[in-house]
């Protein structure tokens, strides 16, 4: 462990060192220096002081620095200005994590004119908002993007660090991690805290044939990207006490050799995890053409396609469409599997739907142990019927 | 132009369960093949060697029977491939084997790109290329969907934010990995299988990484603990029906309105 000594002969109360805090650690109480709780050990007030007053007193270290790092740290994603929904699902958790501990959250918004965003983010509850805002900051760039994650990182020591199991946050949490040398753990969808601060990370393994239950022991922050749609989102919070910390873009920062060319965005394409209805299609369907029945089934219910992971590897679709395990996590209100036999891996991506029907030949087949409703018959007998019913049903009631 | 493709021998199928009774891991089906996504990167590479000469340096990590996945590489065009096999490589997450990697292709000539699969089919963490990225000091870009062209010391990429498509020009070396939409990776040549037969794979060891640090290999060099692992619980509750076709769509109609879908 680690304070900051005060040389009491050299101090002049200038009160330089309680303005340059970025922690508001440090008061001055009846005509001392004191340093709160809240002081990282950022070291800026020794740097800072006109007098040299002040200095590191280094105690000799504990086995390990795990009792040094607390806190918890989360990563909000945004894209032109839209937090990503996954950011309120790692709030909800941390902030969970967090009061176990008896510490804090802090959260760490990276763009360019996210100002209001981080305001918008305080009222979740998070003790800090720390803010990267800068145009240069607009795109996602590994370089950058790290170097402010890390930067935060390094100064308020998390415990336990969290991002979204996004495309950005899986490509961003591994480099963050390597550059600190600890642990991560990929796509969790369970987390929990022993009372010695270790967090228990649950993922899927073997493509989600099995759970495993993994620890990072030795070394912190213990990272971990989150699933989306598996955690419950936070709610805005009566009082916010929190406060938004804006961090200094230098060029040392901003420093990148990956030039944007241009974006395209997906058209109109809310992605699976925003269906309400999902029909999905695996290997049983046999065939790529088979894909127009489960899109017309979709369409009929307002629906997006989904498929497993054989039909993505033999280039039916895309593997934007792909549920389960290696693919998107979706809780729509319906889901209809079509010729899908219930592979674990695609089942952890699916089972959060409100109601789940499946469609199969194999009265065995595992997919039958989660549905609701299970119908035997062969989808392609029985889907065109559905088709057929929902047609007539639409002609005479004016429905769905 | 040399290009290093990192590549994984992945068991066939992940038809894994754990034993009710014994709570042992049950392992049927020991066949193993190359990453599906490797194979992409391995096309991705192969091309821009065909186009702009140079040579494809393919690496990998595994028990010895690994090799079949580099002998594989030679097939699909790769000039050279290292295995890096070492008890004391066993039992590394994705940072030790990160580290791994990394220090094997610094080990190599000087590269112009890396590149991987966007992730194993085994695994399915994504971790290990940025990890190589970050510790080779060079910038890296997940998911790629196109390499449009290499020129003027950079090549330039289009790649899947989860918001749409980047069109990114990233300086060279760098690190990228590929999506199945990259491209169309060839069938394995029966003239390269046989101009490759006899051509060794280079076998490394720890011994070949000196001056690496052995405490974050393997293992001991990995900050994740399995602590251990169990099977996921299943839901319960269904209604099953069978019946004419007619039957069925009548069943499941009743219940969208039950559910107010309809």
């Amino acid at each position: 462990m680690s304070t900051i000594r005060v040389d009491v002969s050299r101090c002049t109360l200038c009160g330089e060192c309680v303005a340059a805090c970025p922690f508001d650690a440090v008061e001055i109480v009846q005509g001392a220096l004191h340093f709160t709780e809240a002081c990282r050990l950022c070291r800026i007030c020794i740097r800072r002081c006109p007098q040299e007053a002040l200095a590191l007193e280094e105690r000799p270290r504990e086995h390990t620095e795990r009792g040094t790092y607390r806190d918890v740290l989360i990563f909000a994603e945004q894209h032109e200005g839209h937090v990503h929904p996954v950011t309120y699902e790692l709030i909800g958790k941390g902030l969970e994590l967090a009061r176990e501990l008896g510490q804090k959250l802090h959260v760490v918004l990276i763009g360019s004119g996210v100002r209001v965003q981080a305001d918008h983010l305080l009222a979740y509850g998070p003790a800090t908002v720390y803010v990267f805002d800068h145009p240069d900051l607009r795109w996602f760039r590994i370089e950058p993007y790290t170097r402010a994650v890390v930067r935060v990182a390094q100064e308020i020591r998390p415990n336990i660090m969290l991002l979204g199991a996004t495309p950005i946050g899986r490509s961003l949490a591994p480099r963050i991690a390597a550059r600190l040398g600890t642990g991560l753990t990929a796509d969790c969808t369970s987390l929990s805290v022993k009372p010695n601060g270790d967090l228990v990370q649950t993922r899927p393994a073997f493509g989600g044939n099995v759970m495993a239950q993994i620890v990072t022991p030795g070394h912190r922050p213990q990272m971990a990207t989150i699933r989306y749609k598996v955690m419950a989102p936070a709610r805005p919070v009566q009082a916010a006490p929190g406060r938004v910390v804006e961090l200094l873009c230098d060029e040392d920062l901003l420093r990148t050799d990956i030039e944007v060319l241009g974006f395209t965005p997906y058209e109109l394409d809310r992605g699976i995890e925003e269906a309400d209805v999902i029909v999905a299609a695996g290997r049983g369907i046999g065939r790529a053409e088979g894909l127009a029945l489960i899109g017309q089934l979709a369409e009929l219910l307002g629906g997006a396609v989904g498929v497993t992971r054989p039909l993505v590897e033999q280039g039916w679709a895309d593997h934007r469409q792909q549920v389960g395990m290696s693919g998107r996590t979706v809780r729509p209100r319906l889901y209809i599997a079509c010729g899908i036999s219930g592979a674990v891996q695609h089942v952890a991506g699916m089972r959060g739907a409100e109601h789940i029907v499946a469609i199969n030949t194999d009265p065995e087949a595992p997919i039958f142990d989660v549905a609701h409703l299970g119908l035997v018959g062969d989808l392609y007998e029985i889907v065109p019927k559905l088709i057929d019913d929902l047609k007539e049903g639409a002609a005479l009631h004016g429905l769905p | 132009m040399h290009f290093v493709v990192c590549i994984k021998q992945v068991p066939e199928g992940t038809e894994v369960d754990i034993d009710p009774e014994t709570g042992v891991l049950r392992r049927e089906g020991a066949d193993a093949k190359l990453n599906v996504y490797d194979t992409h990167a391995l096309e991705a590479a192969v091309r821009l060697k065909e186009e702009l000469g140079g040579t494809v340096t393919a690496v990998s990590m595994g028990p010895p029977q690994a090799e079949a996945v580099l002998r594989e590489a030679l097939m699909l065009g790769a000039d050279s491939g290292y295995l890096l096999s070492d008890r004391v490589f066993a039992g590394a997450d994705t940072l030790a084997t990160s580290y791994t990697l990394a220090e094997a292709i610094r080990r190599l000539p000087p590269f112009d790109v890396i590149f991987c699969g966007m992730q194993t089919t085994d695994g399915d963490t994504a971790q290990v290329g940025p990890g190589i990225a970050e510790l080779l000091n060079i910038p890296h870009v997940s998911y790629v969907t196109r390499i449009r062209e290499m020129r003027a010391g950079a090549i330039a990429v289009d790649a899947d934010t989860g918001y749409g498509i980047q069109t990114l020009r990233v300086k060279l070396p760098c690190l990228v990995t590929v999506t199945r939409a990259a491209n169309q990776p060839r069938l394995p040549s029966y003239r390269l299988k046989q101009r490759t037969k006899d051509q060794p794979v280079t076998v490394w060891t720890s011994r070949h990484l000196a001056g690496a640090d052995r405490s974050r290999f393997g293992l001991r060099g990995s900050p994740t603990q399995v602590e251990r692992i169990f099977p996921p619980d299943r839901p319960t509750t269904r209604q099953m029906l069978a019946g004419t076709p007619d039957e069925l769509s009548a069943g499941l109609i009743d219940r969208l309105r039950e559910w107010r879908f309809l």
